[in-house]
């Protein structure tokens, strides 16, 4: 009994210390001053473009990498075929690398001197510092999500509902949307929301490739430690909020779709 | 959903259409990471006094240490000028084809319209009595300073103590060694950047005395009584130097209204506002106007010191120089 209560005593202690106050801290600082403040703060042009350039590149990224990550555990679990562990391994490749060495690649790559960015140089197209740049990053560091989540439960599902479902008489697409759909939906919510948490928070990564033009190609994170190092500490807390409760909403969805999905096979 | 998605798009759209026609009245000046308000203050100035019917203008501001800013231009950031705060960093991009050769000769002051130079920032009422760099070297002075490495404002620091001492001792660099390393060995926190070493003298309160740009250290003491600004007698010359990224500005059609910005600096509106930010300015009526914020002091060139920045650079910050033999003692 006494070692149970010392586990619970220490988890609790951890999460408050380590989760809890850190982020009580952030509010508390974000609205010492009064609401109106805040709202001040979170609603000055440069704070506000760079929520919107956020949410605008989770609004690509996420959606895009539902389509990818699908396909992808798709194929890895279906079919064989000559490369499908390298395949899998090249997918996880950005969990491994750091965000900035990842932001460097694509700057060597797609910047006006690298192969591909040289090449679109001449018609007027360019990749990095802006807008395509961060999406493209973003991409990058938020791949390896819905397919880490999809594939495993894909795997354990198996076959064989799809195959009754296809000799029963159904198309495939109504196999996908009526068999294989219902099996993964909660994977595939859980690695979409952990996609959408990684977009909207990543920092090193889009910190090469922004150009840190302000009201341009700043995202929230950079503009958040860029008001930091402006001794804008109330500004720079007050973005943080809205960064928090962004991550909130996901949770809360991720919740709420729970509740209403009880999903048969759930990994979670 | 379907609907989000659609938004987003069109909103992506418009980001990648915008330029296309707004181009000859959008010009971004790629700057330095704290000079942020300084030109919120300039930009409006300058957009008032242009004249009717030369049509709208929007100035971007883009923010970041100088070096990693000039290495995002040679990548290809659609910069029209450069307001930096190192030499080193235009000179890349006169190296790369983006800045005229002769960049420090297309404005005037060595392209520099305005400067400033090392000074302390001390706890109230100076109670270690910090005045002069001798100081600094001195046994329980604790010194707080961005690390030369990696920070532009920490190679001033080094290279003004360092100028300080050849003068002091008649050049005998033995004792100007002696003195550099004891001047390190008193260093307590070694920051990576000029906000980062004042975020440790201030709110972490460590340190006897910070040693940045009087520009910095004036803005600060200027609006705490905690600390107080102290010019030593003697510092280096710091320049802020610009330029039109000529490559760059020539294609976007944007060259002209560049220029035209940079020589706005030179004006005495210009060297108000940059005055009014505690840097030293130029225009003589503007310096009268503020001879009682900045005391006299003899001020060191690195190319008398040093020879040139290029030179600077190789003997004293390249892996295996004199910084690392110092710090190994």
């Amino acid at each position: 009994m006494k070692a149970k209560h010392l586990l619970i005593a220490l988890a609790v202690l951890f999460a408050l210390v380590v989760i809890v106050l850190p982020v009580a801290v952030i509010f508390q600082r974000a609205f010492a001053e009064g609401f109106a403040v805040w709202l001040a703060a979170v609603s000055e042009p440069e704070t506000r473009s760079a929520i919107v350039l956020t949410v605008v590149t989770a609004l690509i990224v996420v959606p895009v990498n539902i389509v990818f990550g699908l396909c992808a555990a798709w194929a890895i679990a279906r079919f064989k075929f000559p490369g499908r562990r390298a395949l899998l391994v090249v997918i996880e490749l950005p969990f491994a690398i750091s965000p900035i060495v990842a932001g460097l690649c694509f700057l060597l790559v797609y910047g006006a001197y690298g192969p591909v960015g040289g090449a679109l140089q001449p018609y007027g197209i360019q990749l990095m510092f802006n807008l395509a740049g961060i999406v493209l990053v973003s991409l990058f560091v938020t791949c390896p999500f819905v397919v880490r989540e999809v594939l495993p439960v894909l795997s354990v599902s198996g076959e064989d509902e799809e195959r009754a479902a296809l000799t029963l008489g159904a198309s495939g697409w109504q196999m996908f949307r009526l068999v294989t759909v219902p099996n993964i939906t909660w994977a595939l919510v859980y690695g979409a929301i952990l996609a959408t948490a990684r977009a909207i928070g990543e920092f090193g990564a889009v910190s090469v490739v922004s150009g840190a033009i302000r009201g341009q190609t700043m995202t929230l994170p950079l503009q958040i430690e860029l008001l930091y190092n402006d001794y804008n500490t109330t500004g720079a807390f007050a973005a943080a909020t809205v960064l928090a409760l962004l991550a909130l909403v996901t949770l809360v969805l991720r919740g709420l779709i729970a509740l209403t999905h009880p999903v048969r096979g759930a990994a979670q | 959903m379907l609907r989000q998605f659609a938004t987003a798009i069109t909103i992506v759209g418009g980001t990648f259409a915008a330029p296309a026609h707004a181009q000859n009245t959008e010009i971004l000046n790629v700057s330095y990471d704290i000079a942020r308000e300084l030109y919120a203050a300039i930009n409006p100035a300058y957009i008032e006094q242009r004249g009717e019917g030369e049509g709208e203008l929007t100035i971007n501001q883009s923010h970041a240490g100088s070096s990693k800013q000039a290495r995002a231009i040679l990548q290809g950031l659609q910069a029209d000028l450069v307001t930096f705060n190192q030499v080193l960093d235009v000179q890349v991009l006169a190296d790369n084809g983006f800045v005229a050769e002769n960049w420090q000769e297309q404005f005037p002051n060595n392209a520099s319209p305005y400067y400033s130079l090392p000074a302390f920032m001390v706890r109230e009422g100076n109670p270690k009595e910090i005045d002069g760099w001798d100081d600094l070297a001195r046994d329980g002075v604790s010194v707080i300073f961005p690390n030369p490495k990696t920070s532009g404002n920490g190679r001033y620091t080094y290279l003004a103590a360092w100028a300080w001492a050849m003068n002091e001792f008649g050049g005998d660099e033995t004792k100007v060694r002696d003195y550099m390393t004891k001047v390190l060995n008193n260093v307590e926190v070694f920051d990576t950047g000029g906000r980062g070493a004042t975020t440790t003298f201030t709110e972490r309160g460590i340190g006897d005395v910070l040693v940045t740009f009087e520009a910095e250290a004036l803005n600060i003491a200027g609006e705490n009584d905690d600390y107080a600004t102290v010019v030593p007698p003697q510092s280096l010359l710091a320049e802020f130097p610009v330029a039109v990224v000529e490559k760059v500005a020539s294609q976007r059609g944007t060259e002209e209204i560049a220029r035209d910005y940079l020589d706005f600096l030179y004006t005495p509106k210009g060297q108000e506002i940059l005055a009014s930010f505690n840097n030293r300015v130029h225009d003589e009526a503007v310096v009268k106007a503020n001879a009682d914020r900045f005391p006299e002091v003899e001020l060191y060139k690195v190319e008398d010191v040093f020879g040139s920045w290029e030179d600077a650079q190789e003997t004293h910050f390249a892996s295996g120089g004199v910084l690392d033999e110092l710090q190994r003692q």
